[in-house]
Parts: structure tokens; C-alpha cells; sequence
């Protein structure tokens, strides 16, 4: 009997919370099917299967549903155990990349708003915040994980360059519409890092289209923040 | 066996979540009270990103962010599991916890602020415990079933320290008439032997977190 294994995603193209999912269903070669919300007019679907946040992504795995995107990608990992593993197996390596991913999303994800909401002095002191923050991040990532870091091209992708790849892969569209946040000079482990993922053929195949991904953030946040 | 050390500050709802999930496995550890006006150099040593407590230190090796610590603890020792094994309901709780990490800094506010911030604190906090009563608890006597688990150790944070902050600023918002689920989840988990035997005097955190009210509102006058 064949065990069924419905999978379908709930995301919007332009968010990279939803890009982490479908990522880590590449990598694990998992067959999925993909729902784009409208979120200015959420589907009934979506309300149902989240209705604390009402937000995507939310990934429904044989009718049940799961919301938050790191929550949905231990799920994945644990799910889904086959090779390749996203986490690594240790429990004091885990405690560790579970730090750092919490990091990168809470402390550096977090400047990018601030970034786009200020100007002249207020937003270079926010970008000076930014790009030592990423330093932070590029030290300890360096100290806890020698071996796997930087990442080298051809490498299977894993939890943290899931995390890293889908928020900093499209700085360029960041750069266009907002400014010059990241450089090789301010920090240049993280560059080297973000230029290998970009070239990463499932990277390539998750992340939104350039010009697409400029269009969207001129509107979402120039239009907020003129 | 190999040693365990925390280190923690007395009136912090964070390490008493791992002070909980140690003593429910039944785990011998150390604790080390620091002064976070003069944090000592090991907890500098041991979380130099943020400085802060909780830290676990299992042999030597640090481990912070305590609900970080508490899986670590799950996965390191497996006995009266806090996690259920099922992934899905795994998942579940594990969106319970990040619910009321992110939830969590309303309460903080709640204590600290006044006027307008203060009276958002107290919507933002009720909104909160209003989405727990409704969609968290169901009929369960605790998110972890029949006894606690993760979530109710995450939930610590309103069982205990929530009705503190509400003396101070002299509101009621957790009473049982309007949340007759949370409030008697309240009431089962502080009677928990390892929670009972395992909490801050109420009295004197009273009287630390006024201090540290007053101190707060004129520092930003």
C-alpha cells in the first residue's frame, strides 16, 4: 500500500521565510505542492491552517498544518530522515547552530527594517549596527563550526546556509532599492560565504528572479518609506 | 557523570526553566548566582555574543538562550521526555515556545512602562493570554498533556512572574472568570512538586522588580 505523503506549502514568492521551506524540500528532494497567497486577501485555507499568526509560510503535511519557518524546518529534518540532514546529529553542535540561526534572524534580520526606515545619519548608524552584527555572526560562526565554514561550492546546503542564503542572496536588489548595506570590505567571510550560495544550483532555482524581487521591494517599502 | 553547571540570577523566569527541566530528569547540577551589575569573567568566557543568563556548561562546554538549553537537555538526556516524540506534536509545542518568546516581551513592558507604552503593554499582553486560553490549552490540564512539558516550562513566564508584574502596576488581567483555562493551568503547574519546590519568593521578587520599576521610570526622565 502506497503511504500517502501529501505536502503543500503556503507562501508568498517575495519572502524569504517561505523561500527556507521550499529550500529545504529541494534539498531533501521531497515532492511538494506550492500555494502563493494573496496576503492582502488571505485565503480561508490559510486563515484555518494558521490562525494564530495568519501568516506564511505554512507548510500542511497530510492535512496537518505547521507554521513558523525554523519550527517547519527541524519538522522537515525530522520527517524526512533521510540524508542529507539539515541539523547535525550532536546535541551540543545542534545547541549551536540553533543559536545562530535564532541570531541571524532575531538580531541581523531584524536591522534591515530600520535600515530601510531611516535616513541620512540614523541610517548609516544603522548599517554601521548591521554590518557588526555580521561580524559577530561571522566570528562565531568561524569558532564553533571551523570545519564547515566557509561554505565551498558544491557543498550540500544546510540549516544555516538555508537561514543565511535565503535572507542575503539578493542583497543586490537591496543595494538597488535601498542602499549599500554589505561589502566585501565590511565583511568579507559572510560575501564570500553569500556568493557561494548564490551559485548553488537549488539557490538559483529558490530565489526570486532579480528584476521580479526589485519590482516588489520599490513597492513595498519605497511606498511606505519615500 | 560528567558535571553540569548553570549559571543564573535569582528573580529570572529564564534559568528556572532550566532549573525545571534538570530537576524533572533528575539531573545533579551546580548553581552559580551571578551578579548581572558585575557579570562574572566565566559568564563573559561562555556567552560573550550576548552576556546574559541562562548559560548551561555540560563539561566544560557552554550552551545559552534557555529554551536552546532545554533541547539540548532533551536530547542529552532522554528520561520523562519533555518533547513529545511525535514530530508533528513536536512541532506543535515547539510553536507554542517561539509563541511566547515572541509574546513574551509585552509582560516585561507591562512592569517598566507607564501611560500610553504601558497601556499597549497591557493590550498586547491580554491579546496574548487571550490566543493561549483559546487556541493553546484546549481541554488539557497542561500543553504537555497529563503532566508538563516544554510548553508549560516556557509558559513558567505566566504562571509566576506575570502575576507579580500585574501587583505592581496594579491591574488584573489573569483572572479566572476571564481566562478559566490559563488560570487553572496556572494553579496546576505551580502545584508541580518540582515547580513548587523550585521557585523565586514571591515576596522578594515583589519587592526587587518596584525597585527595579522605579529605578527604570527615572533613569528616562
Amino acid at each position: 500500500m502506497e503511504k500517502q505523503n501529501e505536502v503543500v506549502l503556503f507562501g508568498t514568492w517575495a519572502s524569504a521565510f517561505c523561500k527556507r521551506v521550499e529550500l529545504a524540500l529541494k534539498i531533501k528532494g521531497i515532492p511538494y505542492e506550492y500555494v502563493e497567497e494573496d496576503l492582502t486577501n488571505k485565503s480561508v485555507s490559510l486563515l484555518h491552517y494558521n490562525p494564530v499568526h495568519k501568516k506564511v509560510p505554512v507548510l500542511v503535511h497530510n492535512g496537518r498544518p505547521i507554521s513558523e519557518s525554523l519550527v517547519i524546518l527541524e519538522y522537515i529534518d525530522e520527517c524526512w530522515n533521510n540524508t542529507p540532514k539539515l541539523l547535525p546529529e550532536g546535541p551540543y553542535q545542534r545547541a549551536k547552530v540553533r543559536f545562530w540561526v535564532n541570531f541571524f534572524d532575531h538580531q541581523i534580520m531584524a536591522r534591515l527594517l530600520p535600515i530601510i526606515m531611516t535616513r541620512g545619519e540614523e541610517r548609516e548608524k544603522a548599517i554601521k549596527e548591521f554590518n557588526e552584527l555580521l561580524k559577530v555572526f561571522e566570528e562565531g560562526i568561524n569558532k564553533d563550526f571551523p570545519e564547515e565554514f566557509p561554505f565551498l561550492e558544491g557543498k550540500t546546503l544546510k540549516y544555516l546556509d538555508i537561514v543565511v542564503g535565503t535572507a542575503l542572496c539578493n542583497y543586490e536588489a537591496f543595494h538597488e532599492v535601498v542602499d549599500v548595506v554589505f561589502s566585501h570590505e565590511k565583511n568579507p567571510v559572510i560575501m564570500a560565504w553569500v556568493k557561494a550560495l548564490k551559485n548553488h544550483p537549488l539557490m538559483k532555482e529558490t530565489l526570486p528572479p532579480h528584476d521580479k524581487f526589485v519590482d516588489k521591494m520599490r513597492e513595498k517599502y519605497l511606498g511606505q518609506y519615500p | 557523570m560528567a558535571e553540569v553547571k548553570l549559571h543564573g540570577r535569582w528573580y529570572s523566569p529564564f534559568p528556572y526553566r532550566v532549573i525545571w527541566a534538570l530537576k524533572l530528569k533528575g539531573i545533579s547540577y551546580e548553581y552559580i548566582e551571578e551578579d548581572l551589575s558585575n557579570k562574572s569573567p566565566l559568564l563573559l568566557q561562555y556567552n560573550p555574543v550576548h552576556k546574559k543568563i541562562p548559560v548551561l556548561v555540560h563539561s566544560g562546554k557552554p550552551i545559552c538562550e534557555s529554551m536552546i538549553i532545554i533541547e539540548y537537555i532533551e536530547e542529552k538526556w532522554p528520561q520523562t521526555p519533555l518533547l513529545p516524540s511525535d514530530p508533528y506534536e513536536k512541532a506543535k509545542a515547539r510553536f507554542w515556545v517561539k509563541f511566547v518568546e515572541e509574546k513574551a516581551p509585552a509582560f516585561w513592558s507591562l512592569y517598566r512602562s507607564t501611560g500610553e507604552e504601558q497601556k499597549k503593554a497591557l493590550k498586547d499582553s491580554s491579546e496574548t493570554l487571550k490566543i493561549v486560553e483559546e487556541q493553546g490549552l484546549g481541554e488539557k490540564k497542561f500543553f504537555g498533556g497529563d503532566s508538563i512539558g516544554i510548553v508549560d516550562i516556557a509558559f513558567g513566564v505566566i504562571a509566576h512572574w506575570f502575576g507579580v508584574f500585574e501587583e505592581i502596576v496594579e491591574v488584573k488581567v489573569l483572572e479566572a472568570h476571564a481566562f478559566p483555562r490559563l488560570h487553572a493551568w496556572k494553579v496546576n503547574f505551580e502545584e508541580v512538586p518540582v515547580i513548587k519546590e523550585n521557585l523565586p519568593d514571591r515576596d522578594k521578587m515583589l519587592d526587587y522588580f518596584k525597585k527595579r520599576r522605579i529605578e527604570s521610570l527615572s533613569a528616562s526622565q
